[in-house]
């Protein structure tokens, strides 16, 4: 689904805060693989999800998706395979707009936002339905603007978001690190749930090694811009938290 | 009386600006300064085009073409040599001023022998009247419009690109294409209110636009300020909210005027009217 080669990327080339961020990544994600990645912070973690998505452009090598050459394409143009929660939950939702705002936008990701109206109520009803599986009690609250929840909420509306519109990669960049213990057990139950439902390849960075070995069917450490391990099949459900920290040790 | 109906129509004629800054406002989360420029321009292009006896309709449509032009010139100095807004703003309204002059040709243009909008349009037998009828049919078009763009799909992502850009462009939305266009309409909703207030006032001045930010800004706030108190979430309501600061704007000018404050205090007078405004809220919030 996601062919990575040769990645390299570098910021502030020939100046003397020259980085690598990332030094010749190879990678094979397969459809319906649920990818987990840790790594010490500067590792090149974001850096790989966000040249997956497209927000940074590579400075050498290839990015596939679906046999398609993406290296080039804008963000905006990549949407129409992947759906990405961001760290910050304010950054994945338009506070200012109503719930149902924010899930039409969702439902359009892959299609262009015509002069038309599209929040009808049969999409009012749906989205209703969708959200009333939540079970937060949103699904009366429709037109409420969206920055009026919490961070939890939000999070979880986002991962809603993803699926409202054909999704085929979802790219989720330290959901959690922003929310409390429960919010973001919760939060990653519902991408799990969602990941297996709709057959989603997904790749969950994190610094949460519990998150890590419970989730995924594949794990990658990731350390100074460099793949350091990569674990999948029996070896990696069998993978002990205990085990993960002593990669850190 | 008739003191108040002129203010009511200025308002209704200045709801371009307010819509305009309205919705750069939701783009950019600043006010468009390009603003003084395109409405100068909207005024001197119905001017002379006036004089040059063109029909009605061929005047809006080069209104609303030459204001689109303007505000897409900003939005293209802003995406694409990522020249902050404000100052991208600034320099279109800079330019502006040439090309207003050129098109006039003078300073300053009468049009009172010419047949305008407000004098070839006549449903009430008062004059003063009837321009409030034309102003209000013009801005209830507007307002149509307006609202159902904002209500469509493409009007949420706009609405949403000031919000969140980053969301925005994952969810497939070119915002670089967006601002251009948002920033199109804008400034030709504020070209239509130079189109309305130099048939109304009789005449295109080169200098009409100063300042004239001020007044579009100066009615979102207020709009917004009974937006965000009363909680609506209605796009109609907000833009009726918006409408209604124009108006009550201009009221309060006039209501300055008429207690015989000096006209030379009247730019003092706006500035601390918007600053009361922004500032009350925040005061109170403080305290409570």
């Amino acid at each position: 689904m996601i062919s990575v080669k040769q990645l390299q990327k570098t910021f502030n080339t020939g100046k003397p805060n020259e980085v690598i961020a990332l030094s010749d990544i190879n990678l094979e994600i397969g459809a319906g693989e649920y990818v987990v990645i840790v790594g010490s912070n500067g590792s090149g973690k974001s850096t790989l999800l966000n040249l997956i998505a497209g927000s940074i452009l590579a400075s050498k090598g290839t990015i596939s998706i679906d046999s398609n050459d993406v290296t080039k394409l804008a963000e905006y143009d990549r949407s129409k395979w992947i759906a990405r929660i961001f760290q910050n939950p304010l950054l994945g939702t338009a506070a200012d707009l109503s719930i149902i705002d924010n899930f039409r936008l969702a439902a359009l990701r892959t299609k262009s936002k015509g002069l038309t109206i599209g929040k009808t109520e049969q999409f009012k009803n749906t989205v209703r339905e969708r959200i009333a599986t939540l079970d937060m009690g949103l699904e009366n609250k429709l037109e409420q603007p969206i920055g009026t929840l919490s961070g939890g909420q939000r999070q979880a509306l986002t991962l809603l978001m993803s699926v409202m519109d054909d999704c085929q990669i979802l790219l989720l960049d330290e959901p959690t690190a922003a929310l409390d213990p429960r919010s973001a057990d919760n939060v990653l139950r519902i991408a799990d749930d969602l990941i297996k439902k709709f057959k989603l390849t997904a790749i969950l960075v994190t610094h949460n090694l519990r998150d890590a070995a419970a989730y995924g069917t594949r794990i990658i450490q990731m350390h100074e811009g460099t793949v350091l391990k990569d674990i999948s099949g029996t070896e990696k459900d069998t993978l002990k938290q205990n085990q993960l920290f002593e990669w850190f040790a | 009386m008739d003191f108040y109906i002129t203010a009511l129509i200025q308002g209704l004629c200045f709801a371009g600006i307010a819509f305009g800054i309205y919705l750069s406002m939701k783009i950019f989360n600043i006010p468009d300064i390009t603003t003084d420029g395109s409405y100068t321009l909207g005024g001197v292009v119905t001017g002379s085009l006036m004089t040059h006896h063109q029909s009605g309709f061929v005047i809006v449509v080069l209104v609303i073409a030459s204001g689109a032009v303007a505000g897409a010139l900003t939005g293209i100095i802003h995406t694409k040599l990522k020249i902050n807004a404000l100052l991208a703003g600034i320099l279109v309204m800079t330019a502006l001023r040439s090309v207003n002059l050129i098109i006039l040709g003078r300073s300053n243009l009468p049009l009172l022998g010419v047949s305008s909008l407000f004098s070839s349009v006549n449903l009430l037998a008062n004059p003063n009247q009837n321009s409030f009828i034309i102003s209000l049919l013009v801005v209830l078009v507007l307002t149509i419009i307006i609202g159902y763009l904002l209500k469509t799909d493409f009007g949420i992502a706009m609405r949403a690109t000031g919000n969140s850009e980053i969301m925005i462009r994952a969810l497939g939305v070119n915002t670089d294409r967006m601002k251009i266009i948002g920033l199109a309409v804008a400034n030709a909703l504020t070209a239509l209110s130079g189109y309305l207030v130099a048939q109304q006032q009789g005449f295109a001045d080169i200098s009409m636009g100063i300042g004239i930010v001020i007044t579009g800004l100066g009615s979102v706030i207020i709009g917004e300020t009974v937006i965000n108190l009363l909680k609506v979430t209605s796009v109609w309501l907000s833009l009726v909210f918006v409408l209604t600061g124009a108006i009550i704007f201009q009221l309060v000018l006039a209501f300055t005027l008429s207690i015989g404050v000096n006209a030379n205090w009247l730019y003092g007078v706006t500035a601390l009217f918007v600053l009361i405004i922004v500032g009350l809220p925040r005061l109170s919030r403080r305290a409570a």
